[in-house]
């Protein structure tokens, strides 16, 4: 059996209400679980971008790619390994105020390159940017003082070669 | 932002004219140059069925019994006429209604466009009565789908279902229209659509694959080729027949692509998959290029994919990149529209001679018709078998009929023994085996070809899922011959209880009624047949007639349909009994 890995997959679509559902089911029919799922805008006007993480060999991500580009709003979709893209994650917490002027928090927040979002008398909140592995490591510092909240974004990632999108569009109008 | 100009390609400019939008509904379907559709009315779709009544000198609307029984009369129509089928249903239990007819359509390639009526915008996603979500549901089964809440969306999203309905991979659509859009004034253009930028229905083919592709086939000492519905869906019946006699290849049908080439040419050498021949099964596994036209390697034709054709070089023709890899790794695959991409592959081929691999099959042959063929076509048992209905009908029809079958040992039968002279003649539910498919999709058959022959071929089981479509055979007169081969049991899965599970027949005994009376119930003549020598005469006398028909034939309760490639065997261990 070929090994699993991480692939990140960024989808170019038109803007489609259907088109996320749609998505969704080419992995839950395979039962494959999607780790992270992103909407956005893209560089490009009226083209949206879907950036999905998933855990899977290559020859089935593959199988996924053909059937994501097979629905009719997709453009084009991409599939890269890690090595392959830059990629960022967004992360939450919300502590009690009780515990701002540890020390230890200060120096944990610095080394993270944490900024502080917001603060009032009941609690502050936190954010950092990183890979999956920085947040957890943050968030493994931070557990100890009993996270009021915490939330994590999916992942955003941009590829090191060019995903040739606009000459495809461009092909179309000529 | 569906109907953006910018987004699709449109041609062809009318006058506009203010009419609401379940009018517009209908200038769509006719502006497509449809006049025939098949549906079932209700509360949300009413204002549509007002304009169909104003427009019944212009479009036909067929009255089917059940919502089931429209798609797949749709079905049938779409398959024999290469155009697209048209549904209508109501919201809530009339859309749901659809649904396995569009899962049966969207796995065997269909181009349907369903139009669905739906609670008014202002009421959506409150549970209203007959609410579903009829988009949601019918997501995963459809090449596309789309809710219309506005009238002014409905001549862009109308031309855009059918360009996406029935160019590339044909497939289902589903349109689902708000009540109020349907009651809304706009003012109504139509274009049609051409084009789609995010949507390339046919993949530009690469003439270096098909010069890699010839090398493979010129150098083969063991061609053989593998054809599916492709060939017919691409229209390339005479180009796929040219290449195969040039290069001289035995050639075998995958179950939906029987009919692509008559039935006794001496290239045919049969079907493959889990009853398909023994020949072109067993030697799937020596051929030393196998090449794939048009088909998608289901299950059902590779048995044990791992032990599927590993000795030999993979050539796959396809218009869907997707199916290229998914289950079988190619040498070459060339991708594009058959017509275009055998026509090309055609100069390139030499004129070989296979002699000693056909003597191979000519072998294997001759003892599946020993083992097998004779003892159905020339049965020295009392009971009947369902290969002699077949060959009555044969000599009856002379291979001309359209053959529709339903789902279960008999439509292997049909397949295996029907003669098939010209194409899209064999109509049957391969993808999905949706059991009550057949009588409804040869009403769709015979409107929709109404100077041929159709025989529907369907099991007692499969023929009590849908037999209320006598109804709409009584109201339409379509002169469909209905043949029921009654062996008191869910055979098929009969079968498989008598093979794989001891003979514990759990569930497949089944009591029916007088299928006979049944018939008259609906003034269509019908015959019982249970000696052989009544059998041509019936038979006969069924093709004979110029109205509906009705023959039921009881069969030998035990029978069972062979060759049989049992689940998880490989091609090469295809068992005669
Ligand atoms: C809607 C549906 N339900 C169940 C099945 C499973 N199934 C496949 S064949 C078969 C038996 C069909 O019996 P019958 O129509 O009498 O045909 P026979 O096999 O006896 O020729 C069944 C139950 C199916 N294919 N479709
Ligand atoms: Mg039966």
């Amino acid at each position: 059996m070929e090994e699993k890995q991480k692939f990140t997959i960024s989808v170019y679509t038109e803007n489609n209400i259907g088109l996320l559902n749609r998505i969704s089911a080419i992995f839950l029919k395979r039962h494959i679980n999607i780790e992270s799922l992103t909407v956005s805008k893209s560089e490009i006007e009226d083209v949206h971008r879907f950036t999905i993480v998933a855990n899977m060999t290559e020859k089935g991500i593959k199988k996924i790619l053909g059937q994501i580009e097979k629905q009719i709003e997709v453009i084009r979709a991409f599939y890269h390994t890690d090595d392959e893209v830059i990629f960022q994650e967004t992360a939450m917490f919300k502590i009690s105020t009780e515990h701002l002027y540890d020390e230890k928090i200060q120096n944990k927040l610095k080394l993270r390159r944490a900024h502080m979002v917001t603060i009032n008398e009941r609690y502050f909140v936190i954010e950092t940017t990183g890979t999956t592995e920085d947040i957890n490591r943050l968030y493994d510092r931070l557990k100890p003082y009993g996270l009021l909240q915490f939330v994590r974004s999916g992942r955003i990632a941009i590829t090191k070669e060019k995903m040739a999108i606009s000459e495809l569009l461009q092909e179309f109008k000529d | 932002m569906e109907t953006k100009s910018t987004l699709t390609k449109t041609s062809d400019t009318s006058k506009s004219v203010r009419i609401i939008g379940a009018e517009a509904v209908v200038k769509c379907l006719l502006a497509e140059g449809q006049t025939l559709g098949y549906g079932y009315p209700g509360g949300a779709i009413m204002p549509v069925y007002d304009e169909l009544y104003k427009y019944q000198d212009q479009f036909t609307h067929i009255l089917t019994r059940h919502e089931q029984g429209a798609i797949h009369a749709a079905q049938g129509h779409a398959r024999v006429t290469g155009d697209v089928g048209i549904v209508f249903a109501t919201s809530g239990p009339g859309a749901t209604n659809l649904v396995t007819g569009i899962a049966d359509a969207q796995i065997d390639s269909t181009p349907l466009v369903c139009i669905t009526g739906q609670v008014a915008s202002h009421l959506l996603g409150t549970d209203a009565f007959q609410e579903t979500d009829i988009v949601g549901i019918s997501t995963p089964v459809t090449k596309w789908n789309y809710q219309i809440t506005k009238a002014s969306e409905i001549p862009g999203v109308f031309a855009k279902a059918f360009y996406i309905a029935k160019s590339g991979r044909p497939g289902p659509v589903l349109i689902d229209i708000t009540k109020d859009a349907q009651l809304e004034v706009f003012d109504f253009v139509y274009k049609k659509c051409t084009s789609i930028r995010s949507y390339r229905p046919v993949p530009h083919y690469d003439i270096h694959k098909i010069k890699e592709a010839a090398n493979l086939i010129n150098n083969a000492k063991k061609p053989f080729v593998v054809f599916g519905q492709g060939v017919i869906l691409g229209q390339a019946e005479s180009e796929f027949k040219a290449v195969i006699e040039k290069a001289n290849i035995p050639s075998a049908s995958t179950a939906l692509g029987l009919s692509a080439i008559n039935s006794t040419h001496p290239l045919n050498v049969g079907m493959v998959g889990m009853h398909g021949h023994y020949a072109p099964n067993k030697l799937t596994n020596e051929c030393d290029v196998l090449i794939a036209i048009g088909m998608r390697f289901d299950d059902r034709v590779t048995g044990d994919l791992a032990r599927y054709a590993t000795q030999a070089k993979i050539i796959h023709f396809d218009i869907d990149p997707s199916e290229i890899d998914k289950n079988v790794p190619t040498t070459v695959a060339v991708l594009g529209d058959v017509k275009e991409t055998l026509a090309e592959l055609l100069p390139l081929l030499n004129p070989t001679s296979h002699e000693a691999w056909f003597d191979k099959f000519k072998k294997l042959r001759s003892i599946e018709n020993q083992e097998v063929i004779d003892p159905q076509l020339n049965p020295t048992k009392e009971g009947l078998t369902m290969g002699e209905v077949l060959k009555g009908i044969n000599k009856e029809t002379k291979g001309d009929a359209i053959i529709v079958s339903d789902v279960g040992q008999h439509q292997m039968f049909a397949c295996r023994y029907a003669d098939f002279k010209k194409t899209r003649s064999n109509i049957t539910s391969g993808g999905l085996g949706t059991m009550g498919f057949a009588l409804p999709a040869a009403i769709g058959a015979k409107l929709g070809a109404p100077e041929r022959e159709v025989v529907a071929i369907i099991g007692d089981g499969g023929y009590q899922m849908t037999c209320n479509e006598l109804g709409t055979i009584l109201q339409t007169k379509a002169a469909v011959k209905i043949v029921v081969l009654n062996n008191g049991y869910l055979g098929m899965v009969r079968q498989w209880q008598e093979l794989f599970f001891d003979k514990r027949y759990a569930s497949t005994e089944m009591v029916s009624p007088n299928f006979v009376k049944l018939a008259g119930a609906y003034d269509i003549e019908a015959i019982r047949v249970s000696k052989r020598e009544d059998l041509p005469k019936a038979i006969e006398k069924m093709i004979a007639s110029d109205h509906a028909f009705f023959l039921e034939v009881i069969i030998e309760k035990e029978d069972n349909i062979f060759p049989m490639i049992p689940t998880g065997s490989s091609v090469s261990e295809v068992r005669l009994k």
